[in-house]
């Protein structure tokens, strides 16, 4: 037969999948299994809770054994459909996207059982671990593709998961801020999709190694800049960079604290993640040239982030803002694009997606014991429950970049990285932010638990028993603490990942063994 | 062909913005709509348009006897549809229990999540 003569071997996998190929496939495809085995057993609700814990510290196994595979041989890749890259979609896995899959994995189970306390039988009935477990397949699924189309499927997933999880309650004021997240989210994400046709028409290809290999040969005829600046802004958006961060204090104080803990801690940290890797990795020469613009935009994000902070009265509407000042931090790191600034914005993410999500899951306790999120009602609390004075103490630190938490070394790296290229006001505006941040959170901290119980507010609404709560925190105060007092491992993963992204060469021979070889 | 579709393209992305400025949610939505199919074209466009050249590849050959349709700008425009098709739906619902819980559908209207006129957060203690 003709068919015969024809060699696939250049174009197709001949060869099944190594076994140990499926670990880089496990972050994404546990999750959507066991939602969509908590989706089939919707009415017995008891079993919500333990299947989805299991679900995500199987999922937890699985990204530390990738992470630690990473680590050790440099990026994986496994390719879908037996097409061989650039044409087959390939998840690929380098230190970046491995280590903030398993962070983000990490604080998801945490949120898992602070939920079972949370989440009473009608949240679980309306779905709330499905969405749960769906939403961090999204996560994954954005953390591990190397395919930039595939990366807005994922995004999308993530997405539809994330309106569920807003509106599970069915409140005016969640269906308020759910409809503008999810108008602005999705003007965003086809912003992203926009640069994607861009992209393609320009490339011929949407596989990312190949487009990083390919750019330097692009750059005289293709509309490089174009596409580096609206990628910018539409993951800019996706992070709540200012000034298109509006979205996020509009919406992110509506949900239940579990699911604000979740979003706070995990899905700004997707946009920066994509920024990093399309801005670094695929249009490094652009993004030189728009480092002025984004060092404006990281400091307008980090400062008037926390301004709003100070503005508020209510406990999670002051996390909406230092999430957003957050993302600033990292931002100035993508803005210098040096090693170490990179590390410090790797860094940073990790200990941003541990400490917001604690700082929520905090704000959680504070509201079940005493009674309010308003920091016009709190207070009598140091008294009542010491241990939750320590918790506090400890997390609004580590926000604050104070020892011994982890908020120090980040900060340091970023301060040290802005100095070296020659940007002083930018070390300044992060050290401002570190101020502020510590005033802003130190008012919260005054008010809300240190001060007597204003008079005119009875005693008798603290009650109840922080047992999960108290458990939660102190299982995400370990890495933080960890992070804090012994960096280096920590650095030196985040290193490897900013290494990575400056120089793509691991990640594209990975994808292109055959190419590397020669 | 490029030309006339990038002609439609950028009519869409001006209508959709046009209304996406507007302060009625069902006005912004069927912006977001519009965007979302002007997208849709241009990721069409970008690929390359060909009138009746089917993809098919002779048997014996290796590669196309001639420029053929490029087929993967369909697979991502019929991804990329059905997604936002998905999340559009969504949105209407959300927008229509959105009017029937507050009451409006204008934007400046709609200040529960951000009331307005908060008292200051306390300055002392």
């Amino acid at each position: 037969m003709a068919a015969e003569t024809i060699d696939i071997s250049t174009a197709m996998l001949t060869e099944p999948t190594a076994l140990g190929d499926w670990l880089l496939v496990a972050p994404v495809g546990l999750p959507i299994l066991f939602g969509a085995v908590l989706v089939m057993v919707r009415h017995e609700t008891r079993l919500h809770a333990g299947l989805a814990i299991v679900g995500l510290l199987l999922t937890l196994a699985a990204n530390a054994a990738l992470l630690l595979q990473v680590l050790a041989d440099g990026p994986q890749v496994m390719t879908m459909g037996r097409w061989l890259p650039p044409f087959g979609i390939s998840f690929t896995a380098d230190a970046l996207g491995a280590s903030l899959a398993f962070v983000a994995t990490l604080v998801a189970s945490v949120c898992a059982l602070y939920a079972m306390k949370d989440i009473g039988a009608t949240g679980r009935r309306y779905g709330f671990y499905p969405f749960l477990m769906l939403l961090m397949a999204g996560v994954g699924g954005s953390f591990l593709t190397g395919d930039i189309f595939n990366l807005y499927v994922w995004f999308e997933v993530f997405l539809i998961s994330s309106f569920g999880l807003l509106i599970l309650g069915s409140t005016d004021r969640q269906l308020d801020g759910a409809t503008k997240y999810a108008i602005l989210n999705l003007v965003g994400t086809t912003l992203f999709l926009t640069a994607t046709a861009y992209l393609y028409g320009t490339f011929g290809t949407l596989n990312m190694a190949d487009i990083a290999r390919k750019a330097d040969a692009m750059r005289g005829t293709g509309p490089m800049m174009t596409l580096a600046v609206l990628y910018l802004l539409a993951f800019g958006m996706k992070a709540a960079a200012f000034p298109v961060n509006f979205w996020l204090p509009a919406s992110y104080h509506t949900p239940r604290i579990v699911t604000a803990a979740l979003f706070g801690g995990v899905l700004t940290k997707v946009g920066v993640y994509a920024l990093l890797r399309v801005l670094v990795m695929l249009f490094p020469v652009e993004r030189g040239e728009l480092s002025g613009v984004i060092a404006w935009v990281a400091a307008g994000t980090m400062v008037l982030g926390i301004m709003g902070a100070i503005a508020q009265s209510d406990i999670r509407r002051v996390l909406g803002f230092v999430v957003i000042s957050g993302v600033g931090v990292m931002l100035a790191g993508l803005a210098l694009g040096t090693e170490t600034g990179l590390t410090g914005t790797i860094l940073y993410a990790f200990h941003s997606v541990l400490a917001m999500t604690a700082l929520y899951l905090l704000a959680g306790v504070i509201k079940e014991l005493g009674g309010s999120y308003s920091l016009h009602e709190l207070g009598g609390l140091y008294r009542a429950y010491p241990a939750m004075g320590a918790f506090a103490l400890v997390l609004m630190l580590a926000v604050a970049g104070l020892p011994p938490a982890s908020g120090l070394w980040p900060k340091i790296l970023l301060v040290r990285a802005s100095i070296e290229a020659g940007w002083p006001w930018l070390s300044f505006a992060i050290l401002l932010t570190g101020l502020l941040t510590t005033i802003a959170l130190g008012r919260v901290y005054i008010l809300a638990i240190w001060r007597n119980r204003p008079s005119d507010v009875s005693a008798d609404a603290v009650a109840g028993a922080p047992g999960y709560g108290y458990v939660s925190m102190a299982l995400l105060c370990v890495p933080i603490i960890l992070l804090g007092v012994y960096p280096e491992p920590f650095i030196r993963v985040a290193e490897a990942a900013a290494s990575g992204l400056l120089d793509a060469s691991g990640y594209i021979g990975a994808v292109f063994p055959a190419e590397a070889a020669q | 062909m490029e030309v006339a579709l990038s002609f439609v393209v950028s009519v869409f992305f001006a209508v959709a913005i046009y209304l996406m400025l507007s302060k009625h949610i069902i006005r912004i939505l069927l912006g977001v709509s519009i965007f979302g199919n002007a997208v849709n074209l241009s990721i069409f466009t970008a690929g390359r348009l060909m009138r009746e050249v089917p993809p098919f590849i002779p048997e014996a050959l290796p590669t196309p006897e001639v420029a053929t349709a490029n087929p993967l700008p369909q697979a991502l425009v019929l991804t990329a549809i059905v997604i936002s098709f998905s999340l559009f739906a969504f949105l209407l619902v959300l927008a229509f229990r959105a009017y029937q819980e507050l009451g409006t559908d204008d934007t400046d209207g709609m200040r529960v999540a951000e009331p307005e006129g908060e008292p200051m957060p306390p300055l002392g203690y």
